[in-house]
Protein backbone atom coordinates (compact mmCIF):
# COMPACT_ATOMS: atom_id res chain seq x y z
CA UNK A 1 0.00 0.00 0.00
CA UNK A 2 1.28 3.48 -0.84
CA UNK A 3 2.21 6.07 1.76
CA UNK A 4 -0.65 7.46 3.79
CA UNK A 5 -1.70 10.86 2.44
CA UNK A 6 -2.05 13.70 4.91
CA UNK A 7 -5.40 15.43 5.07
CA UNK A 8 -3.63 18.76 4.93
CA UNK A 9 -2.43 18.19 1.39
CA UNK A 10 -5.13 19.93 -0.69
CA UNK A 11 -4.73 17.61 -3.67
CA UNK A 12 -4.87 14.38 -1.67
CA UNK A 13 -8.19 12.56 -1.70
CA UNK A 14 -10.24 13.01 1.47
CA UNK A 15 -11.84 9.61 1.29
CA UNK A 16 -10.40 6.56 -0.43
CA UNK A 17 -12.80 3.68 -0.74
CA UNK A 18 -11.84 0.38 -2.32
CA UNK A 19 -14.01 -2.69 -2.56
CA UNK A 20 -16.47 -1.68 0.14
CA UNK A 21 -19.03 -4.29 1.18
CA UNK A 22 -21.88 -3.97 3.64
CA UNK A 23 -23.60 -7.16 4.73
CA UNK A 24 -26.60 -7.34 7.01
CA UNK A 25 -26.57 -10.54 9.02
CA UNK A 26 -29.93 -11.97 9.90
CA UNK A 27 -30.73 -15.11 11.81
CA UNK A 28 -30.75 -17.45 8.85
CA UNK A 29 -29.64 -15.35 5.95
CA UNK A 30 -27.53 -12.37 5.13
CA UNK A 31 -28.16 -9.54 2.74
CA UNK A 32 -25.50 -7.62 0.86
CA UNK A 33 -26.60 -3.99 0.62
CA UNK A 34 -23.33 -2.68 -0.81
CA UNK A 35 -21.20 -4.86 -3.04
CA UNK A 36 -17.68 -3.89 -3.96
CA UNK A 37 -17.96 -0.12 -4.18
CA UNK A 38 -14.79 1.88 -4.92
CA UNK A 39 -14.33 5.62 -5.28
CA UNK A 40 -12.21 8.53 -4.17
CA UNK A 41 -13.50 11.81 -2.83
CA UNK A 42 -11.47 14.97 -3.32
CA UNK A 43 -12.42 18.56 -2.56
CA UNK A 44 -15.38 18.32 -4.86
CA UNK A 45 -19.11 17.80 -4.98
CA UNK A 46 -19.63 14.11 -5.60
CA UNK A 47 -23.13 12.81 -6.15
CA UNK A 48 -24.33 9.29 -5.45
CA UNK A 49 -27.60 8.66 -7.28
CA UNK A 50 -29.79 5.63 -7.51
CA UNK A 51 -33.30 4.40 -6.82
CA UNK A 52 -34.54 3.23 -3.45
CA UNK A 53 -32.69 0.12 -2.34
CA UNK A 54 -29.65 0.84 -4.50
CA UNK A 55 -27.44 1.16 -1.42
CA UNK A 56 -26.64 4.83 -1.85
CA UNK A 57 -27.51 5.85 1.71
CA UNK A 58 -25.82 2.76 3.10
CA UNK A 59 -22.56 3.82 1.45
CA UNK A 60 -22.86 7.27 3.04
CA UNK A 61 -23.48 5.78 6.46
CA UNK A 62 -20.78 3.13 6.12
CA UNK A 63 -18.19 5.88 5.71
CA UNK A 64 -18.98 6.94 9.29
CA UNK A 65 -19.79 3.42 10.49
CA UNK A 66 -23.30 4.59 11.37
CA UNK A 67 -25.05 1.32 10.59
CA UNK A 68 -27.19 -1.06 12.58
CA UNK A 69 -25.45 -3.56 14.86
CA UNK A 70 -25.96 -6.47 12.50
CA UNK A 71 -24.24 -4.70 9.62
CA UNK A 72 -20.78 -5.91 8.74
CA UNK A 73 -18.53 -3.47 6.89
CA UNK A 74 -15.54 -4.83 4.99
CA UNK A 75 -13.27 -3.05 2.56
CA UNK A 76 -9.80 -3.58 1.21
CA UNK A 77 -9.32 0.12 1.88
CA UNK A 78 -11.49 2.64 3.69
CA UNK A 79 -9.29 5.60 4.40
CA UNK A 80 -10.19 9.08 5.60
CA UNK A 81 -7.08 11.26 5.51
CA UNK A 82 -4.65 9.51 7.82
CA UNK A 83 -7.34 7.45 9.56
CA UNK A 84 -8.01 3.87 8.57
CA UNK A 85 -11.80 3.80 9.05
CA UNK A 86 -12.06 0.10 8.29
CA UNK A 87 -10.07 -0.75 11.41
CA UNK A 88 -10.85 2.27 13.56
CA UNK A 89 -12.46 1.71 16.97
CA UNK A 90 -15.51 3.57 18.28
CA UNK A 91 -13.35 6.05 20.16
CA UNK A 92 -11.51 7.09 17.02
CA UNK A 93 -14.80 7.29 15.12
CA UNK A 94 -16.13 9.67 17.77
CA UNK A 95 -13.30 12.09 16.99
CA UNK A 96 -14.29 12.02 13.32
CA UNK A 97 -18.09 12.06 13.40
CA UNK A 98 -19.39 15.59 13.53
CA UNK A 99 -15.92 17.08 13.93
CA UNK A 100 -14.25 16.15 10.66
CA UNK A 101 -17.06 14.49 8.73
CA UNK A 102 -20.64 15.48 9.32
CA UNK A 103 -23.95 14.41 7.95
CA UNK A 104 -27.12 16.22 6.86
CA UNK A 105 -30.28 14.15 6.56
CA UNK A 106 -33.47 14.60 4.58
CA UNK A 107 -35.97 16.07 6.98
CA UNK A 108 -34.98 18.66 9.62
CA UNK A 109 -38.22 17.86 11.49
CA UNK A 110 -36.74 14.52 12.49
CA UNK A 111 -33.12 15.60 12.85
CA UNK A 112 -33.71 18.43 15.32
CA UNK A 113 -34.61 17.87 18.95
CA UNK A 114 -38.18 19.14 19.39
CA UNK A 115 -37.80 20.26 23.03
CA UNK A 116 -34.53 22.21 22.87
CA UNK A 117 -34.21 25.61 21.14
CA UNK A 118 -32.40 25.16 17.82
CA UNK A 119 -29.65 27.63 18.78
CA UNK A 120 -28.81 25.61 21.89
CA UNK A 121 -28.49 22.51 19.72
CA UNK A 122 -26.03 24.19 17.37
CA UNK A 123 -24.00 25.55 20.29
CA UNK A 124 -23.99 22.11 21.88
CA UNK A 125 -22.66 20.60 18.65
CA UNK A 126 -19.83 23.11 18.80
CA UNK A 127 -19.04 22.57 22.46
CA UNK A 128 -18.83 18.80 22.01
CA UNK A 129 -15.86 19.29 19.73
CA UNK A 130 -14.26 22.51 21.05
CA UNK A 131 -13.41 23.48 24.60
CA UNK A 132 -15.06 26.89 24.69
CA UNK A 133 -17.30 28.84 27.03
CA UNK A 134 -21.05 29.05 26.63
CA UNK A 135 -20.84 32.68 25.51
CA UNK A 136 -18.27 31.91 22.89
CA UNK A 137 -20.27 28.98 21.56
CA UNK A 138 -23.32 31.21 21.34
CA UNK A 139 -21.39 33.90 19.49
CA UNK A 140 -20.10 31.31 17.02
CA UNK A 141 -23.63 29.95 16.60
CA UNK A 142 -25.00 33.39 15.78
CA UNK A 143 -22.23 33.88 13.22
CA UNK A 144 -23.03 30.53 11.71
CA UNK A 145 -26.76 31.26 11.53
CA UNK A 146 -25.90 34.49 9.73
CA UNK A 147 -23.64 32.52 7.37
CA UNK A 148 -26.58 30.35 6.31
CA UNK A 149 -28.45 33.58 5.56
CA UNK A 150 -30.83 33.59 8.46
CA UNK A 151 -31.74 37.23 8.79
CA UNK A 152 -32.43 37.49 12.51
CA UNK A 153 -30.06 34.96 14.15
CA UNK A 154 -30.90 36.16 17.67
CA UNK A 155 -34.59 35.40 17.23
CA UNK A 156 -34.06 32.04 15.50
CA UNK A 157 -31.56 31.00 18.18
CA UNK A 158 -34.37 30.73 20.73
CA UNK A 159 -36.92 29.07 18.48
CA UNK A 160 -37.99 25.43 18.55
CA UNK A 161 -37.98 23.05 15.59
CA UNK A 162 -41.75 23.28 15.13
CA UNK A 163 -41.57 27.06 14.84
CA UNK A 164 -39.34 27.10 11.77
CA UNK A 165 -40.18 26.25 8.16
CA UNK A 166 -38.64 23.33 6.28
CA UNK A 167 -36.17 25.54 4.42
CA UNK A 168 -35.18 27.33 7.61
CA UNK A 169 -34.83 23.98 9.42
CA UNK A 170 -32.49 22.68 6.75
CA UNK A 171 -30.38 25.87 6.99
CA UNK A 172 -30.19 25.31 10.75
CA UNK A 173 -29.01 21.73 10.09
CA UNK A 174 -26.37 23.04 7.69
CA UNK A 175 -25.25 25.58 10.32
CA UNK A 176 -25.02 22.81 12.93
CA UNK A 177 -23.07 20.52 10.63
CA UNK A 178 -20.66 23.19 9.46
CA UNK A 179 -19.92 24.87 12.79
CA UNK A 180 -17.16 22.39 13.61
CA UNK A 181 -15.57 23.17 10.24
CA UNK A 182 -15.50 19.59 8.96
CA UNK A 183 -13.48 18.43 5.98
CA UNK A 184 -16.28 16.39 4.49
CA UNK A 185 -20.07 16.74 4.48
CA UNK A 186 -22.28 13.78 3.68
CA UNK A 187 -25.70 15.08 2.66
CA UNK A 188 -28.37 12.41 2.29
CA UNK A 189 -31.26 13.82 0.22
CA UNK A 190 -30.89 17.18 1.99
CA UNK A 191 -33.39 19.05 -0.16
CA UNK A 192 -35.92 16.37 -1.15
CA UNK A 193 -38.47 17.61 1.38
CA UNK A 194 -38.21 21.23 0.22
CA UNK A 195 -40.09 23.26 -2.38
CA UNK A 196 -38.16 24.00 -5.57
CA UNK A 197 -37.49 27.68 -4.90
CA UNK A 198 -36.48 27.01 -1.29
CA UNK A 199 -34.35 24.09 -2.44
CA UNK A 200 -32.43 26.38 -4.76
CA UNK A 201 -31.58 28.77 -1.94
CA UNK A 202 -30.55 26.03 0.47
CA UNK A 203 -28.33 24.46 -2.19
CA UNK A 204 -26.71 27.82 -2.92
CA UNK A 205 -25.79 28.19 0.76
CA UNK A 206 -24.34 24.69 0.85
CA UNK A 207 -22.54 25.31 -2.43
CA UNK A 208 -20.92 28.57 -1.23
CA UNK A 209 -19.83 27.19 2.13
CA UNK A 210 -18.38 24.02 0.62
CA UNK A 211 -16.44 26.06 -1.90
CA UNK A 212 -15.20 28.73 0.53
CA UNK A 213 -13.99 26.20 3.06
CA UNK A 214 -12.56 23.75 0.53
CA UNK A 215 -14.63 20.85 1.81
CA UNK A 216 -15.60 17.63 0.09
CA UNK A 217 -19.31 17.00 -0.35
CA UNK A 218 -21.01 13.65 -0.88
CA UNK A 219 -24.49 14.44 -2.14
CA UNK A 220 -26.82 11.46 -2.02
CA UNK A 221 -29.87 12.00 -4.20
CA UNK A 222 -32.41 10.42 -6.50
CA UNK A 223 -32.78 13.60 -8.55
CA UNK A 224 -30.70 13.34 -11.71
CA UNK A 225 -31.62 16.79 -13.00
CA UNK A 226 -30.52 18.45 -9.81
CA UNK A 227 -27.29 16.49 -9.58
CA UNK A 228 -26.44 17.35 -13.18
CA UNK A 229 -26.31 21.06 -12.46
CA UNK A 230 -25.17 20.99 -8.82
CA UNK A 231 -22.37 18.43 -8.58
CA UNK A 232 -19.00 17.84 -10.21
CA UNK A 233 -19.05 14.06 -10.50
CA UNK A 234 -21.84 11.51 -10.36
CA UNK A 235 -21.78 7.89 -9.20
CA UNK A 236 -24.76 5.86 -10.38
CA UNK A 237 -25.65 2.91 -8.18
CA UNK A 238 -27.90 -0.08 -8.70
CA UNK A 239 -28.28 -3.20 -6.57
CA UNK A 240 -25.45 -2.20 -4.25
CA UNK A 241 -22.93 -1.74 -7.03
CA UNK A 242 -21.59 1.25 -8.95
CA UNK A 243 -22.88 1.05 -12.50
CA UNK A 244 -21.01 4.06 -13.74
CA UNK A 245 -19.08 7.13 -12.62
CA UNK A 246 -19.27 10.20 -14.85
CA UNK A 247 -18.52 13.90 -14.75
CA UNK A 248 -21.81 15.72 -14.12
CA UNK A 249 -21.35 17.63 -17.38
CA UNK A 250 -21.26 14.33 -19.29
CA UNK A 251 -24.37 12.92 -17.67
CA UNK A 252 -26.20 12.97 -20.99
CA UNK A 253 -23.56 10.72 -22.49
CA UNK A 254 -23.73 7.91 -19.97
CA UNK A 255 -23.04 4.48 -21.40
CA UNK A 256 -24.50 1.95 -19.03
CA UNK A 257 -28.01 0.83 -19.99
CA UNK A 258 -29.23 1.35 -16.43
CA UNK A 259 -28.00 4.96 -16.34
CA UNK A 260 -29.50 5.54 -19.77
CA UNK A 261 -32.80 4.03 -18.66
CA UNK A 262 -32.88 6.19 -15.56
CA UNK A 263 -32.26 9.38 -17.55
CA UNK A 264 -34.81 8.50 -20.21
CA UNK A 265 -37.52 7.66 -17.67
CA UNK A 266 -37.34 11.19 -16.30
CA UNK A 267 -40.14 13.50 -17.48
CA UNK A 268 -38.46 16.44 -19.13
CA UNK A 269 -39.14 20.15 -19.30
CA UNK A 270 -37.06 20.39 -22.48
CA UNK A 271 -38.95 18.10 -24.82
CA UNK A 272 -42.31 16.40 -24.51
CA UNK A 273 -42.73 12.74 -25.32
CA UNK A 274 -46.05 10.97 -25.65
CA UNK A 275 -44.75 8.05 -23.58
CA UNK A 276 -41.85 7.65 -21.21
CA UNK A 277 -39.53 4.76 -22.04
CA UNK A 278 -39.89 2.10 -19.37
CA UNK A 279 -36.76 0.49 -18.08
CA UNK A 280 -36.17 -3.14 -18.91
CA UNK A 281 -34.01 -4.43 -16.11
CA UNK A 282 -31.26 -6.77 -17.20
CA UNK A 283 -30.34 -9.43 -14.60
CA UNK A 284 -26.72 -9.10 -15.71
CA UNK A 285 -26.58 -5.65 -14.04
CA UNK A 286 -26.87 -7.34 -10.68
CA UNK A 287 -24.07 -9.76 -11.41
CA UNK A 288 -20.89 -8.84 -9.66
CA UNK A 289 -18.60 -6.60 -11.65
CA UNK A 290 -15.05 -7.52 -10.88
CA UNK A 291 -13.11 -4.64 -12.33
CA UNK A 292 -12.20 -1.94 -9.83
CA UNK A 293 -12.22 1.66 -10.97
CA UNK A 294 -8.95 3.42 -10.21
CA UNK B 1 -66.80 18.86 -17.79
CA UNK B 2 -65.60 20.50 -14.62
CA UNK B 3 -66.17 24.11 -13.81
CA UNK B 4 -64.87 25.91 -10.75
CA UNK B 5 -66.11 29.44 -10.19
CA UNK B 6 -65.07 31.88 -7.52
CA UNK B 7 -64.16 29.13 -5.12
CA UNK B 8 -63.32 30.42 -1.64
CA UNK B 9 -62.46 28.35 1.39
CA UNK B 10 -61.46 29.38 4.89
CA UNK B 11 -60.67 27.43 8.01
CA UNK B 12 -61.85 28.89 11.27
CA UNK B 13 -59.64 28.75 14.32
CA UNK B 14 -60.61 30.18 17.69
CA UNK B 15 -58.89 33.47 17.08
CA UNK B 16 -58.96 34.02 13.36
CA UNK B 17 -60.13 32.93 9.99
CA UNK B 18 -57.47 31.43 7.79
CA UNK B 19 -58.23 31.81 4.13
CA UNK B 20 -56.76 28.96 2.07
CA UNK B 21 -58.50 29.41 -1.28
CA UNK B 22 -59.19 32.74 -2.87
CA UNK B 23 -61.38 33.20 -5.94
CA UNK B 24 -60.32 30.06 -7.79
CA UNK B 25 -61.62 29.91 -11.36
CA UNK B 26 -60.98 27.33 -14.04
CA UNK B 27 -62.77 25.12 -16.54
CA UNK B 28 -61.76 21.63 -17.65
CA UNK B 29 -63.09 20.28 -20.94
CA UNK B 30 -64.20 16.64 -21.31
CA UNK B 31 -61.20 14.41 -21.96
CA UNK B 32 -58.74 17.10 -20.92
CA UNK B 33 -55.87 16.67 -18.47
CA UNK B 34 -55.61 19.72 -16.27
CA UNK B 35 -52.68 20.19 -13.91
CA UNK B 36 -52.41 22.22 -10.73
CA UNK B 37 -48.88 23.05 -9.61
CA UNK B 38 -47.58 25.07 -6.75
CA UNK B 39 -45.45 24.84 -3.66
CA UNK B 40 -46.55 23.37 -0.37
CA UNK B 41 -49.37 25.31 1.22
CA UNK B 42 -50.49 26.87 -2.05
CA UNK B 43 -53.88 25.14 -1.80
CA UNK B 44 -53.59 22.84 -4.80
CA UNK B 45 -54.67 19.67 -2.97
CA UNK B 46 -57.42 21.61 -1.22
CA UNK B 47 -59.00 22.44 -4.59
CA UNK B 48 -59.10 18.72 -5.40
CA UNK B 49 -60.65 17.90 -2.06
CA UNK B 50 -63.37 20.50 -2.62
CA UNK B 51 -64.21 18.97 -6.02
CA UNK B 52 -64.25 15.48 -4.51
CA UNK B 53 -66.69 16.67 -1.86
CA UNK B 54 -64.27 16.11 1.02
CA UNK B 55 -64.68 19.74 2.14
CA UNK B 56 -68.20 21.08 2.23
CA UNK B 57 -67.98 24.59 3.64
CA UNK B 58 -66.58 26.38 0.61
CA UNK B 59 -68.40 29.17 -1.17
CA UNK B 60 -68.63 29.75 -4.89
CA UNK B 61 -69.55 27.21 -7.51
CA UNK B 62 -68.22 23.80 -8.51
CA UNK B 63 -69.98 21.69 -11.08
CA UNK B 64 -69.04 18.40 -12.64
CA UNK B 65 -70.78 17.26 -15.79
CA UNK B 66 -73.35 20.01 -15.36
CA UNK B 67 -74.25 19.00 -11.81
CA UNK B 68 -73.37 21.14 -8.85
CA UNK B 69 -71.10 19.74 -6.17
CA UNK B 70 -72.99 21.31 -3.30
CA UNK B 71 -75.48 20.19 -0.74
CA UNK B 72 -76.12 16.50 -0.32
CA UNK B 73 -74.12 14.43 -2.77
CA UNK B 74 -75.60 11.33 -4.31
CA UNK B 75 -73.90 7.99 -4.78
CA UNK B 76 -74.05 8.59 -8.51
CA UNK B 77 -71.96 11.71 -8.05
CA UNK B 78 -69.28 9.88 -6.10
CA UNK B 79 -69.23 7.17 -8.69
CA UNK B 80 -68.48 9.75 -11.36
CA UNK B 81 -65.51 11.27 -9.51
CA UNK B 82 -62.76 9.13 -8.08
CA UNK B 83 -59.51 10.11 -6.43
CA UNK B 84 -55.98 8.68 -6.30
CA UNK B 85 -53.76 9.78 -3.43
CA UNK B 86 -50.03 10.29 -3.07
CA UNK B 87 -49.02 7.54 -0.73
CA UNK B 88 -50.51 4.21 -1.74
CA UNK B 89 -49.36 2.68 1.51
CA UNK B 90 -51.42 5.15 3.46
CA UNK B 91 -54.48 4.97 1.23
CA UNK B 92 -54.84 1.17 1.17
CA UNK B 93 -56.15 -0.72 4.18
CA UNK B 94 -53.21 -2.76 5.49
CA UNK B 95 -55.41 -5.68 6.57
CA UNK B 96 -57.47 -5.89 3.40
CA UNK B 97 -56.34 -7.91 0.41
CA UNK B 98 -56.35 -6.29 -3.01
CA UNK B 99 -59.53 -8.27 -3.70
CA UNK B 100 -61.33 -6.85 -0.64
CA UNK B 101 -60.14 -3.34 -1.45
CA UNK B 102 -61.42 -3.55 -5.02
CA UNK B 103 -64.71 -5.24 -4.09
CA UNK B 104 -65.67 -2.63 -1.47
CA UNK B 105 -66.65 0.19 -3.85
CA UNK B 106 -68.66 -2.28 -5.95
CA UNK B 107 -70.60 -3.48 -2.91
CA UNK B 108 -71.26 0.09 -1.76
CA UNK B 109 -72.72 0.96 -5.16
CA UNK B 110 -74.58 -2.39 -5.42
CA UNK B 111 -72.84 -3.32 -8.63
CA UNK B 112 -72.83 -7.00 -9.52
CA UNK B 113 -70.40 -9.09 -11.50
CA UNK B 114 -67.67 -8.36 -8.95
CA UNK B 115 -65.41 -11.22 -9.96
CA UNK B 116 -65.26 -10.32 -13.63
CA UNK B 117 -64.78 -6.62 -12.92
CA UNK B 118 -61.85 -7.21 -10.57
CA UNK B 119 -60.05 -9.50 -13.02
CA UNK B 120 -60.64 -6.98 -15.78
CA UNK B 121 -59.40 -3.95 -13.88
CA UNK B 122 -56.32 -5.80 -12.61
CA UNK B 123 -55.42 -6.58 -16.20
CA UNK B 124 -55.97 -3.00 -17.22
CA UNK B 125 -53.61 -1.58 -14.60
CA UNK B 126 -51.00 -4.21 -15.40
CA UNK B 127 -51.16 -6.26 -12.21
CA UNK B 128 -50.73 -10.04 -12.34
CA UNK B 129 -53.79 -12.05 -11.26
CA UNK B 130 -51.57 -13.47 -8.51
CA UNK B 131 -51.68 -10.03 -6.87
CA UNK B 132 -55.43 -10.31 -6.31
CA UNK B 133 -55.21 -12.03 -2.93
CA UNK B 134 -52.16 -10.24 -1.62
CA UNK B 135 -51.98 -7.61 1.11
CA UNK B 136 -50.49 -4.13 0.47
CA UNK B 137 -47.27 -5.00 2.32
CA UNK B 138 -46.69 -7.85 -0.12
CA UNK B 139 -46.65 -5.47 -3.06
CA UNK B 140 -44.01 -3.02 -4.28
CA UNK B 141 -44.67 0.73 -4.20
CA UNK B 142 -45.50 0.82 -7.89
CA UNK B 143 -47.86 -2.14 -7.59
CA UNK B 144 -49.63 -0.48 -4.67
CA UNK B 145 -50.20 2.66 -6.70
CA UNK B 146 -51.61 0.44 -9.45
CA UNK B 147 -54.07 -0.98 -6.91
CA UNK B 148 -55.06 2.55 -5.90
CA UNK B 149 -55.65 3.40 -9.57
CA UNK B 150 -57.60 0.16 -10.06
CA UNK B 151 -59.82 1.00 -7.09
CA UNK B 152 -60.57 4.37 -8.64
CA UNK B 153 -61.25 2.85 -12.08
CA UNK B 154 -63.44 -0.03 -10.98
CA UNK B 155 -66.47 2.25 -10.62
CA UNK B 156 -65.99 3.43 -14.20
CA UNK B 157 -65.80 7.11 -13.29
CA UNK B 158 -65.60 9.89 -15.84
CA UNK B 159 -63.28 12.08 -13.77
CA UNK B 160 -60.10 11.09 -11.92
CA UNK B 161 -58.62 13.45 -9.36
CA UNK B 162 -54.91 12.66 -8.97
CA UNK B 163 -53.20 14.06 -5.90
CA UNK B 164 -49.43 13.71 -6.37
CA UNK B 165 -49.87 10.19 -7.74
CA UNK B 166 -46.17 9.57 -8.40
CA UNK B 167 -44.24 11.60 -5.83
CA UNK B 168 -43.67 8.63 -3.54
CA UNK B 169 -42.26 6.51 -6.37
CA UNK B 170 -38.83 5.96 -7.92
CA UNK B 171 -38.11 7.51 -11.32
CA UNK B 172 -38.46 4.27 -13.28
CA UNK B 173 -41.70 3.34 -11.49
CA UNK B 174 -43.00 6.87 -11.94
CA UNK B 175 -42.53 6.47 -15.69
CA UNK B 176 -44.61 3.27 -15.65
CA UNK B 177 -47.43 4.89 -13.66
CA UNK B 178 -47.46 8.01 -15.86
CA UNK B 179 -47.70 5.79 -18.94
CA UNK B 180 -50.49 3.80 -17.31
CA UNK B 181 -52.43 6.98 -16.51
CA UNK B 182 -52.03 8.17 -20.10
CA UNK B 183 -53.17 4.79 -21.51
CA UNK B 184 -56.17 4.51 -19.21
CA UNK B 185 -57.28 8.02 -20.04
CA UNK B 186 -57.17 7.30 -23.76
CA UNK B 187 -58.94 3.95 -23.41
CA UNK B 188 -61.77 5.29 -21.25
CA UNK B 189 -61.84 8.91 -22.40
CA UNK B 190 -61.40 10.16 -18.86
CA UNK B 191 -60.95 13.70 -17.61
CA UNK B 192 -58.09 14.24 -15.16
CA UNK B 193 -57.14 16.91 -12.72
CA UNK B 194 -53.65 16.26 -11.47
CA UNK B 195 -51.98 18.02 -8.59
CA UNK B 196 -48.21 17.93 -8.30
CA UNK B 197 -45.29 19.96 -7.01
CA UNK B 198 -43.18 18.53 -9.83
CA UNK B 199 -43.51 20.73 -12.87
CA UNK B 200 -41.90 18.14 -15.14
CA UNK B 201 -44.49 15.51 -14.23
CA UNK B 202 -47.37 17.92 -14.78
CA UNK B 203 -45.90 19.14 -18.06
CA UNK B 204 -45.56 15.56 -19.22
CA UNK B 205 -49.13 14.45 -18.64
CA UNK B 206 -51.24 17.62 -18.80
CA UNK B 207 -52.64 19.78 -21.59
CA UNK B 208 -53.08 22.89 -19.48
CA UNK B 209 -51.66 23.94 -16.12
CA UNK B 210 -52.91 26.24 -13.39
CA UNK B 211 -50.09 27.69 -11.31
CA UNK B 212 -51.09 28.29 -7.70
CA UNK B 213 -49.55 30.43 -5.01
CA UNK B 214 -50.97 31.25 -1.60
CA UNK B 215 -54.48 30.10 -2.36
CA UNK B 216 -54.77 31.83 -5.71
CA UNK B 217 -54.36 30.72 -9.28
CA UNK B 218 -51.61 32.95 -10.61
CA UNK B 219 -52.16 31.93 -14.20
CA UNK B 220 -53.56 29.17 -16.37
CA UNK B 221 -51.47 28.32 -19.39
CA UNK B 222 -51.05 25.73 -22.11
CA UNK B 223 -48.16 23.35 -21.49
CA UNK B 224 -46.34 24.23 -24.78
CA UNK B 225 -46.43 27.89 -23.71
CA UNK B 226 -44.91 26.92 -20.37
CA UNK B 227 -42.20 24.80 -21.99
CA UNK B 228 -41.35 27.60 -24.42
CA UNK B 229 -40.66 29.79 -21.38
CA UNK B 230 -43.46 32.19 -22.31
CA UNK B 231 -45.24 32.29 -18.98
CA UNK B 232 -46.85 35.63 -18.16
CA UNK B 233 -46.21 35.87 -14.43
CA UNK B 234 -42.82 36.08 -12.74
CA UNK B 235 -43.78 33.38 -10.29
CA UNK B 236 -44.39 30.81 -13.03
CA UNK B 237 -41.10 31.69 -14.67
CA UNK B 238 -39.24 31.30 -11.37
CA UNK B 239 -40.94 27.96 -10.73
CA UNK B 240 -40.05 26.79 -14.23
CA UNK B 241 -36.41 27.83 -14.02
CA UNK B 242 -35.99 26.46 -10.49
CA UNK B 243 -37.38 23.10 -11.64
CA UNK B 244 -35.01 22.89 -14.58
CA UNK B 245 -31.67 23.09 -12.86
CA UNK B 246 -29.57 24.44 -10.02
CA UNK B 247 -28.39 27.91 -10.89
CA UNK B 248 -26.28 29.89 -8.43
CA UNK B 249 -27.20 33.33 -9.78
CA UNK B 250 -30.90 32.53 -9.72
CA UNK B 251 -30.64 31.50 -6.07
CA UNK B 252 -29.23 34.93 -5.19
CA UNK B 253 -32.00 36.70 -7.05
CA UNK B 254 -34.56 34.55 -5.22
CA UNK B 255 -32.98 35.39 -1.88
CA UNK B 256 -33.02 39.05 -2.88
CA UNK B 257 -36.68 38.86 -3.86
CA UNK B 258 -37.54 37.21 -0.55
CA UNK B 259 -35.80 40.00 1.35
CA UNK B 260 -37.74 42.76 -0.34
CA UNK B 261 -41.02 40.88 0.01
Amino acid sequence: MSSTPKATDPSAPLFQVEDLWVRYRMRYTSFEAVRGVSFNLGREKLAIVGESGSGKSTVGRALLKLLAGNAEITASRLQFGEVDIAHADEKTMQTIRGARVSMILQDPKFSLNPVIPVGEQIAEAYRVHQKVSRQEAKARTLDMLAAVQIRSPERVFGQYAHQVSGGMGQRIMIAMMLISNPEVIIADEPTSALDVTVRLQVLAILDDLVRQRGMGLIFISHDLNLVRSFCDRVIIMYGGQIMETVAAADLDNVQHPYSRGLLNALPSLEHRRPRLPVMQRDPSWSRLQKEITP
Amino acid sequence: MISVQNLDLAFQTAAEEHKVLNAINFEVAPGEVFGLVGESGSGKSTVLRCIAGLYRHWTGGISVDGQSVAGRLTKAHHRKIQMVFQDPYGSLHPKHTVNTTLAAPLRIHSIGDIDRRIVEVLGQVGLPTAARFRYPHQLSGGQRQRVAIARALILEPSVLLLDEPTSALDVSVQAEILNLLADVRRARNLTYIMVSHDLAVVAHLCDRVGVMQQGRIEEVLEVPTLLAGEARTDYTRILFEASRRYDRSMASSLAGAAKTA
